[in-house]
């Protein structure tokens, strides 16, 4: 069997004032997969996402294509990990947006003309070149998450995590976004609160609760588990 | 003009506004002078003469007092020169900030000396401003909206509550700044900011700087000699 | 509603070349410095923090304090800045601050920026740090960053009007007076609002709020903020005095062909001008009226807190 390219095991975190927010979470993703992340606000997705590419750190063991996450290993892991943030507004942080998408590869060390090259690919492939001159606060919604995921492919990473990725969109934005990832060939994690969309683009899902992952499985089945979609009938509300 | 290398037009900025700063002569000939130069920059930039005009006009409350200050004292002169300098200095920037990218014009004030690190507070000022401008306006309409049914109530609580409301503006704001550094760390940050893109200085440039530079000199050269 | 907040940031064209130009010679090296104390120990990982907490300054002026009579005022802060994340970097926001008011409203000269970067940025924070960091640690926590909040504008505000006298911007004695009874109000309110937002912050996280060290000495702060204040209205009252730029103008030893450049301020103003002892007392007299006004709002506030508590 391929070696993982994801491996957690006995993850745990606690927070400054002492709340546990993971108490021992193990997870796997593998080639090809595009794993929902489920669970109540709060029950530890964001944290266990912020662990992957080290920007938090915990106790046990956390592997990211076979390199344990250290210090040492910390700029190739975060170099394969490509972490798209709930909050477009506070990742696109450069002044344009063609700005924006080179700040990763500049990063690695590439020249500028490199970057830029790399820069124009990312966004052509997420529909965006057009606005490469513009200034990232007069995007819509769905054109920022878009620019947010152009300066991940840019980096060109092994593995795309994105956290609540639908949030603020509207539904026409909701269908492009999932258009564009069912193309993009890196397995995924999605940390996801829509369950629609989570059930059109994953394999499997798993199950937050109380800082462990609870349940997992195909996405239909720890849905219709944990009652994780709404069905709202006005009649049916209690009043 | 808007093409120009930003170093041409600070450059020319700063001779222009010397060149006004010390003139003490001739002002209200000289000022028309200063003024028409600068018209004719803005249209041969394509920018909207009349509201580039209104919109320096913003400094004119300011120095219309002391003006009035100056008038009463018995001054009028000092009084006329306090409004033209400091609309005619308004204008001026006004010009070269409307024909220069921000960027661009934070990247020129680099390359004359400006320290980079206090460059980039501006730079990520300017990209935060608007943002979380508009997020004080939502909480100051909540409030309101809160408010303004309740007559009565103390000042001294309502001045708590907006002692209140900017404490959470500020929690939010450092959340923020936190969430773009993690955001930076993701994308490979390693604590010092990549250079941007190098500025070329072409022969236009340098036309343009020596026309642009030269105009308000002669302008004032040839305004108090002939009066 | 009343403009209590006397605008600080001077245009272009107020100041004399004299003034200007050394407020720019001396504010380049103060601003390189301040900045590389800023950025010491961090590089760059704080331009975001320092960026978007100069943003959240914008936006707070927006944010209106009832204080009376149908007026409302507005915070500046400089020294919340610098209680929250300390002085070099509450320097390095301000400076931003002023940089982008100058170039994106046209608030504030080019040539200029200089003394705005001085009177604010540099000794505005300073003025307003020295407070918090003697005595911000026992007892007189509160009365520290009150006092703190007050001096910052205080300190600026009288900053400027000295440069504009210095310059030869004419003011009657009324003008100065009331100009001065003004600062002393909008500094009292400023350390009213900085107080109350301090307190709120501390409400919500204790560790956005810096701890300075307690158990420092009361005589020696309070001869160094005493001899702060004497400073600043020393340059005050100095440049009210009309020998006092012609002394000025000896001592820097400006050539005769350079000072025609520059319009001598009061050749032909003495005549306007009452004569300096009585300007000192009637500026004085108001400040003191204002002080008292002012200490009566504060103690009327806190009984009336006690009151509903």
């Amino acid at each position: 069997m391929m070696p993982p390219l994801i491996e957690v095991r006995g993850l745990r975190y606690c927070y400054e004032d002492g709340t546990r927010a993971l108490n021992g979470v193990d997870f796997r993703l593998d080639r090809g997969e595009t794993v929902a992340l489920f669970g109540a606000n709060g029950s530890g997705k964001t944290t266990f996402v912020l662990h992957l590419n080290g920007l938090l750190a915990g106790e046990g063991i956390v592997e990211v294509c076979g390199l344990p996450v250290n210090r040492q290993n910390i700029p190739e892991i975060r170099r394969k990990i490509g972490l798209v943030f709930q909050d477009s507004e506070s990742q696109l942080f450069m002044p344009t947006v063609l700005e924006d998408v080179v700040f990763g590869p500049l990063n690695s060390g590439m020249s500028r003309q490199d970057a830029i090259e790399r820069a124009q690919t990312a966004l052509h492939t997420v529909g965006m070149s057009a606005a490469a001159n513009k200034a990232p606060y007069h995007l819509s919604a769905g054109e920022k998450k878009r620019v947010a995921i152009a300066g991940i492919l840019a980096m060109e990473p092994e593995i795309l995590v994105l956290d609540e990725p639908t949030t603020s969109l509207d539904p026409p934005g909701q269908g492009a976004l999932a258009d564009l990832l069912v193309r993009l060939p890196q397995p995924k994690i999605l940390a996801t609160h829509d369950v629609p969309f989570a059930r059109a683009l994953c394999d499997r899902a798993v199950f937050f609760q109380g800082g462990v992952i609870a349940a997992e499985g195909p996405v239909e089945d720890i849905v219709t588990r944990f009652g994780w979609e709404l069905a709202l009938e006005r009649s049916k509300l209690r009043r | 003009m808007h093409r120009r290398d930003p170093r041409a037009k600070i450059a020319a900025l700063m001779v222009f506004l010397v060149v006004l700063a010390t003139a003490h002569r001739a002002l209200p000939v000289l000022g028309l002078a200063l003024v028409l130069l600068l018209s004719a920059a803005l249209i041969w930039a394509r920018l909207p003469l009349f509201s580039a005009l209104a919109r320096a006009a913003i400094v004119l409350p300011f120095s219309l007092i002391f003006a009035a200050v100056c008038w009463l004292s018995g001054d009028p002169a000092r009084g006329f020169s306090l409004l033209l300098k400091s609309y005619l200095s308004a204008l001026a920037v006004l010009l070269v900030v409307s024909t220069t990218p921000f960027p661009a014009l934070l990247r020129g004030l680099e390359t004359i000396g400006a320290p980079r690190f206090l460059l980039m507070v501006v730079q990520f000022l300017y990209r935060y401003l608007f943002v979380i401008s508009e997020e004080a306006q939502h909480m100051t309409i909540a409030a309101a909206s809160r408010g303004a049914t309740v007559r009565g109530v103390m000042a001294g609580a309502r001045f708590r509550a907006a002692a209140g409301a900017l404490a959470v503006l500020f929690a939010r704001s450092y959340g923020r700044a936190e969430d773009i550094h993690r955001s930076m760390l993701a994308r490979g940050f390693q604590g010092r900011f990549q250079p941007a893109a190098a500025l070329r200085f072409r022969a236009t440039d340098a036309v343009f700087m020596l026309f642009a530079s030269l105009a308000p000199v002669l302008l004032r050269a040839t305004v108090e000699r002939a009066l | 509603m009343l403009p209590w907040k006397a605008i600080v940031h001077i245009p272009d064209g107020f100041l004399s070349t004299p003034v200007w130009a050394t407020m720019d010679v001396a504010a380049a090296p103060a601003v390189a410095y301040i900045v590389r104390r800023a950025q010491r120990g961090f590089d760059d990982a704080r331009v975001p923090l320092l960026g978007v907490m100069g943003a959240f300054v914008f936006a707070a002026q927006m944010i209106n304090f009832p204080v009376g009579i149908g007026t409302t005022s507005h915070l500046v802060g400089g020294a919340l800045l610098a209680y929250t994340l300390g002085p070099a970097a509450a320097s390095v926001v301000m400076s931003a601050i002023i940089a982008i008011q100058a170039l994106v409203f046209q608030d504030g000269g080019i040539l200029a920026m200089g003394a705005n970067l001085i009177n604010m940025a540099l000794v505005g924070v300073l003025a307003g740090y020295l407070p918090f960091y003697l005595w911000g640690g026992g007892r007189w926590h509160k009365w520290a960053i009150f006092a703190g909040g007050a001096l910052s504008l205080m300190v600026s505000a009288v900053l400027a009007l000295a440069e504009l006298l210095i310059s030869g911007v004419p003011m009657p004695a009324s003008v100065l007076g009331v100009s001065l009874a003004l600062f002393v109000v909008s500094a009292l309110l400023e350390g009213a609002i900085t107080l109350a937002v301090i307190q709120a912050l501390e409400t919500i996280q204790p560790g956005f709020v810096r701890k300075p060290e307690t158990g420092r000495s009361f005589a020696l702060g309070a001869i160094g903020l005493a001899a702060v204040l004497l400073a600043a209205v020393g340059v005050l009252v100095a440049s009210t005095a009309p020998d006092g730029i012609e002394k000025l103008g000896l001592q820097v030893g400006i050539a005769s062909h350079v000072r025609s450049l520059v319009t001598t301020p009061l050749t032909g103003y003495q005549a306007a001008f009452f004569q300096t002892g009585w300007l000192r007392k009637a500026s004085g007299g108001l400040a003191g009226l204002a002080l008292i006004y002012g200490a009566c709002l504060l103690i009327g506030r806190a009984v009336a807190r006690k009151r509903s508590a």
